[in-house]
C-alpha cells in the first residue's frame, strides 16, 4: 500500500473530502425531525472534530458554531411561544398575558396559552437547524478554508485568489475599526456617538485601500498572471460554463435535499450541472498557467471520509424513502422512536475519527527552533 | 547587475520630478545601501528596479533602468519576478497565503516551476534562513523579526539575481533587527547576491554596505560610491561617523570595531573627565505626575503586563523599552486607559484614566499611537488643528501655532495624508498637546523618520519636559533614548527588569548600548556631544 493509502500515516486531510462528510451528514440531518437522530448527529460531528482537529486558528470554528445553535434553539422556542396558537395542540403548558392586536393582523397572536406541542416542535426544527449548523462548523474547524480554495480548479483560480484575499482582509477591516475607534478616545471623543462613524470608517477605508494597493503590488512583484495564456475570450467561455454549471447543481441539489421535490427531475439537473462545470473546468484549464506546491492528495482515506459523509447521506433518504415514520415526528410529544437503519447510517459518520489520518504532531512543526544566529559585525 | 543611466521618474500630478539624472551602476554580489531623507525617493528608486515604477504606480520614467541585462521600461514587474526580488515596506501586506511554506511556494507557483523543483527549492530557502522551523506556522502568528525574514524567503525561492528591500528594520527591535541583518549579509556573501536596502536607521546597516547611494533630494545630484567616501560628506551621519569626523579619524570608520581601534587617544584624553548633566532634566527631581502600580492586563490567554510599576515625575522623560511584544505599547494604552486593567491601578494627577470622560482627559494624559494616522480624519491640516483646539477647549489657532513650530512650511489646505511620516506625527504630537497634558505618551515615535526630523522631535520632547510636562515614550531607537531620555525603564515579559538612570542603564545593557558607549568602552559616555561638550569644557 502506497503511505498516502494508509489511515496511520499523519497528514492533512484533503479540505473536499471533510466537506463531502460535512456535506453528507447535513444532508442526512436534513431529512429529519426526530431529535434523538438529530442529537446524535451532533455528538457524531462533535466526536470527529474532537479526535481530528489540528492546533490552527479555525479549530475552534466547531464550539463557535455549536454555542450559536443552541443560542437558535432558544430563540425559536422562545418566538414560538411568544406566537404560538391554539390550533397547534391541546397540551397547555402555561399562558402568557396575551396583547390585543388590531383586526388587521387577524393571523397573529401575541402571548397567551402556550402549548406543549408548539414548544417541542419549534425545538426539534431548531435541532435540526443546529445540526446542520454543526456540520458546517466541523467542516470548518476541520479543513481550512483555504486549503479548499487552493485545490480549486485553475479555471476558478481568480475567483479562488480573491476569496484568499477577502478572507484576510475582513478580519483585518474589523481590527482596524477596534483599533481606530479606541484611537479616537485620545482626541476626546467618548467611543459610542453616531457622529463617529464617519471618523472611523474613513482612516479604516483608506488603510484598507492603501493595504491592497499594496497586496497588489507583491503580488505583482511576485509574478501573479504572469504565464496566463488564455484569451479573453476562452476565459469567459469558460467562467460562463462554470457558472451554468454550479447553477444547475445547486438546483438540482436543493431538489434532492428537499424531500418535496420529485427526485427524477431533481437528478438530471444535477447531473447536467455537473457535466457543463466539468466542462467549463477543462476548458480554462487547458493550458495550466500555474503549478501548484505540494497539493493534497486524494487518496484512500479521503475516499473512505467522504464515503461516510455520501452513505450516510444515503442511508437517511433510503429510510425516509421506505419507512419514514421513524424520521417525522407527526406527534410532537409523542416519545421518539429509534429507528435502526437511520441509526446506523448515522453512526458510519463516526468513521472519520479513525479512517482520516492522524494529525501530524506539533513537534513536527517546531515552534521552538530558533533561529540561527550569525555573529554580526558590531 | 544595475544599470540606471540618466534615470528621472515624474508622478502624474507631481510639479516636480521624484527623481532626475541618475546614473550609477551596482555591481554583482554588492550591498547597495540608500540613503536619504523622507521624501528623496528612496522608495521610487527601489520600485523603478522591478518595474513597479512606472507600469504599477503610473508616473513617467525617463532615461534607462537595466537590470540583468533586462531594460525595465519595456518588462512588467511580473516578468521581472524571477530576477528582481522585491521586499516592500510592511511585509505583511504583502503576504497572499497564511502559512510559511505556502508563502514560500507562492511564487513559484506563479512561475509555473514544477512540483519537484519547487519542493527542493522551498526546503533549501527553510533551511538558508533558518525558517525550518517555522514551515507550519500561520504568517500571523510570526513576530517582525521572522515575518521580515519569511518575506525575504518568499522572494528567495524563485531565485532572483537581485533582492530589494524597503527599510526592512524600521519596525524592528535591535535583537530581530539584527538577525535580518546577518541573514541579509549571507545571502551577500554565500550567494553572491545583489541586495539593494533603503534605510533610515543608518547605525544598524552602514557598516555591512559595500556601495552607498546617497539621495540628497531637492534636485541635488545623486552620490554613489564607496560608503566611507559619501559618508564623509553625507548630511546623514550614524553617530559612529559624527565621532569620527569630529575626531577627524582618517579612513572614516563605519563599523564600531573599526572605530574603537581608532579611538584609543579619544579614550585616554576622556580620562578622568565627566560628560556633562544630560539634557533639561532638573537639577532635583519633579513632582510626581502619574503613578502606575501592580498593572496587570490580560489579552486572551496571553498576559502582556504581569504587575508593572511606574512612576514618573514632572520635569522628566522616561523611555520604555524592550523586545517587540514585550508589553511597552500595552502598558502605554493602559496609562490613558485604553485598556482595562485586570489588576493594579492607574493614577494620573489624580485620576484614573479608564473611569475619566475623554475630554477631560485630554488636559491630563495624552498619547500619540504607533500609527498617528490613527487619530486623523480631517480633510486638511487646518480643519484638523480647529477640530483639537474645538476639541479641547483652546483658543482657535493654538494648535496650528504649535503644529507650524514642530513641523515648518506646511500649508493649511494639505491633506493629512499627504504629509511625510515626520509632518504626520508633528501634527498628531501638536493636536495631543492642545489640550496641554501633563502626562505626555509617545509610542514608537521614530519610526520612519530621518535624522532631521528625529532631531526636531528631541529638541521638542526636551523642550516640552523643560516647561513640565511628564514625557514617556517607548521606542526600540537606542540613540534617541541616548540622546534624551533621563531615565529608562526595561520591561521584558510584562515585567520591568529594569529602573534607573539613562547612563546606567544602558551602558550596562549589551543589546541597548548605544554605539558611542561602544566605541568608547567603559564609561557613562552616550552620545557625540557628551564627547564634545565634555572635551569643550575640558580644552
Amino acid at each position: 500500500m502506497r503511505p498516502v493509502n494508509s489511515p496511520l500515516l499523519p497528514r492533512a486531510l484533503h479540505a473536499g473530502a471533510w466537506w463531502l462528510w460535512a456535506v453528507g451528514l447535513a444532508a442526512a440531518a436534513s431529512r429529519t425531525t426526530n431529535p434523538l437522530l438529530l442529537v446524535l448527529v451532533i455528538a457524531v460531528t462533535g466526536f470527529v472534530v474532537a479526535a481530528r482537529r489540528t492546533d490552527d486558528p479555525w479549530a475552534g470554528a466547531f464550539s463557535a458554531f455549536l454555542k450559536f445553535s443552541l443560542v437558535l434553539i432558544a430563540l425559536r422556542v422562545c418566538l414560538q411561544a411568544l406566537l404560538s396558537r391554539a390550533s397547534q395542540g391541546v397540551t397547555v403548558l402555561f399562558t402568557l398575558p396575551e396583547v390585543p392586536l388590531p383586526d388587521w393582523l387577524a393571523g397573529v397572536k401575541l402571548g397567551g396559552s402556550v402549548t406543549a406541542e408548539a414548544v417541542l416542535a419549534a425545538t426539534y426544527a431548531g435541532l435540526q437547524l443546529a445540526a446542520v449548523l454543526c456540520c458546517v462548523g466541523a467542516a470548518n474547524a476541520l479543513a481550512s478554508a483555504r486549503r479548499l480554495l487552493a485545490s480549486v480548479p485553475g479555471a476558478l483560480y481568480e475567483a479562488g485568489v480573491a476569496c484568499v484575499v477577502a478572507l484576510t482582509f475582513a478580519p483585518q477591516l474589523v481590527t482596524d475599526a477596534r483599533r481606530v475607534r479606541r484611537a479616537h478616545r485620545l482626541r476626546g471623543h467618548s467611543p459610542r456617538r453616531l457622529s463617529g462613524l464617519r471618523r472611523t470608517a474613513l482612516p479604516v477605508l483608506e488603510g484598507a485601500l492603501d493595504r491592497s494597493i499594496e497586496l497588489a503590488a507583491a503580488m505583482d512583484a511576485r509574478g501573479y498572471g504572469r504565464s496566463n495564456t488564455l484569451s479573453a475570450r476562452a476565459r469567459r467561455i469558460a467562467t460562463g460554463l462554470v457558472a451554468a454549471g454550479l447553477l444547475g447543481m445547486c438546483i438540482g441539489g436543493y431538489g434532492l435535499l428537499d424531500g418535496s421535490a420529485v427526485a427524477i427531475r431533481a437528478m438530471p439537473t444535477l447531473a447536467l450541472g455537473a457535466v457543463l462545470a466539468a466542462a467549463g473546468l477543462a476548458w480554462g484549464g487547458r493550458r495550466t498557467p500555474r503549478t501548484r506546491y505540494r497539493p493534497d492528495p486524494w487518496a484512500l482515506p479521503e475516499w473512505l471520509v467522504a464515503g461516510s459523509g455520501i452513505a450516510c447521506a444515503a442511508l437517511l433518504v433510503v429510510a425516509d424513502t421506505t419507512s419514514p415514520s421513524g424520521l417525522v415526528m407527526v406527534d410532537p410529544v409523542a416519545m421518539p422512536v429509534v429507528p435502526l437503519l437511520p441509526v446506523a447510517g448515522i453512526l458510519l459518520g463516526l468513521a472519520p475519527a479513525l479512517l482520516a489520518p492522524p494529525v501530524p504532531s506539533p513537534a513536527r512543526s517546531g515552534a521552538n527552533a530558533a533561529p540561527p544566529r550569525v555573529a554580526a559585525r558590531t | 547587475m544595475i544599470v540606471l543611466e540618466r534615470m528621472g521618474v515624474r508622478y502624474a500630478d507631481a510639479a516636480v520630478p521624484t527623481l532626475s539624472e541618475v546614473s550609477l551602476v551596482v555591481e554583482e554580489g554588492e550591498l547597495a545601501l540608500v540613503v536619504g531623507r523622507t521624501g528623496s525617493g528612496k522608495s521610487t528608486l527601489l520600485r523603478t528596479l522591478n518595474g513597479l515604477v512606472p507600469h504599477f504606480s503610473g508616473g513617467t520614467l525617463y532615461g534607462r533602468v537595466v537590470v540583468a541585462g533586462r531594460d525595465t521600461a519595456r518588462f512588467r514587474p511580473r516578468e521581472l519576478a524571477d530576477v528582481v526580488g522585491f521586499v516592500g515596506q510592511d511585509p505583511q501586506a504583502g503576504f497572499v497565503t497564511d502559512r510559511v511554506e505556502d508563502e514560500l511556494a507562492y511564487g513559484l507557483e506563479s512561475l509555473a516551476v514544477a512540483a519537484p523543483v519547487m519542493r527542493k527549492r522551498v526546503e533549501e530557502t527553510l533551511d538558508l534562513l533558518g525558517l525550518a522551523g517555522l514551515r507550519h506556522r500561520a504568517l500571523a502568528d510570526l513576530s517582525g523579526g521572522e515575518r521580515q525574514r519569511v518575506a525575504i524567503g518568499s522572494v528567495l525561492t524563485m531565485h532572483p539575481r537581485v533582492l530589494v528591500l524597503d527599510e526592512p528594520t524600521s519596525a524592528l527591535d535591535p535583537q530581530a533587527a539584527e538577525e535580518v541583518l546577518a541573514t541579509l549579509q549571507r545571502l551577500v556573501h554565500d550567494l553572491a547576491l545583489t541586495v539593494v536596502v533603503a534605510e533610515h536607521r543608518l547605525e544598524r546597516v552602514v557598516q555591512y554596505a559595500d556601495r552607498l547611494i546617497h539621495l540628497p533630494g531637492a534636485g541635488r545630484p545623486v552620490v554613489s560610491g564607496d560608503p566611507r567616501q559619501v559618508m564623509g560628506s553625507c548630511d546623514l551621519a550614524p553617530p559612529v561617523v559624527e565621532l569620527g569626523r569630529w575626531a577627524g579619524w582618517r579612513p572614516l570608520p563605519l563599523s564600531i570595531r573599526d572605530a574603537r581601534r581608532a579611538a584609543a587617544p579619544l579614550r585616554s584624553q576622556l580620562q578622568g573627565t565627566r560628560p556633562p548633566r544630560r539634557g533639561a532634566a532638573p537639577a532635583r527631581p519633579g513632582a510626581e505626575c502619574a503613578r502606575i502600580e501592580g498593572l496587570v492586563v490580560r489579552y486572551g490567554d496571553t498576559f502582556a503586563l504581569r504587575g508593572v510599576d511606574l512612576v514618573t515625575r514632572r520635569g522628566e522623560i522616561t523611555a520604555v523599552m524592550g523586545r517587540n511584544g514585550a508589553g511597552k505599547s500595552t502598558l502605554l494604552a493602559a496609562a490613558v486607559g485604553l485598556v482595562d486593567a485586570r489588576a493594579g491601578h492607574v493614577d494620573v494627577a489624580g485620576v484614573d484614566p479608564g473611569r475619566t470622560n475623554p475630554r477631560k482627559l485630554l488636559h491630563t494624559v495624552g498619547l500619540v499611537p504607533q500609527d498617528p494616522a490613527d487619530l486623523l480624519y480631517g480633510e486638511s491640516v487646518a480643519a484638523e488643528c480647529s477640530q483639537a483646539d474645538a476639541d479641547a477647549g483652546a483658543p482657535r489657532g493654538s494648535c496650528r501655532e504649535r503644529f507650524a513650530e514642530l513641523a515648518p512650511g506646511v500649508p493649511d489646505e494639505q491633506h493629512p495624508r499627504d504629509l511625510s511620516e515626520g509632518q504626520r506625527l508633528a501634527l498628531v504630537l501638536a493636536i495631543v498637546l492642545t489640550g496641554r497634558p501633563l502626562q505626555l505618551l509617545l509610542d514608537e515615535p521614530t519610526r520612519g523618520l530621518d535624522y532631521t526630523a528625529k532631531r526636531r522631535l528631541a529638541a521638542a520632547l526636551r523642550d516640552l519636559a523643560a516647561r513640565g510636562h511628564a514625557v514617556v515614550l517607548a521606542t526600540h531607537d537606542v540613540e534617541l533614548v541616548a540622546e534624551i531620555a533621563d531615565r529608562v525603564v526595561v520591561l521584558a515579559d510584562g515585567e520591568v527588569v529594569s529602573d534607573g538612570p539613562t547612563d546606567e542603564v544602558l551602558v550596562a545593557s549589551p543589546a541597548f548600548a548605544p554605539q558611542v558607549t561602544k566605541v568608547l568602552g567603559a564609561g557613562p559616555w552616550l552620545t557625540v556631544s557628551d564627547v564634545t561638550t565634555a572635551l569643550g569644557a575640558a580644552s
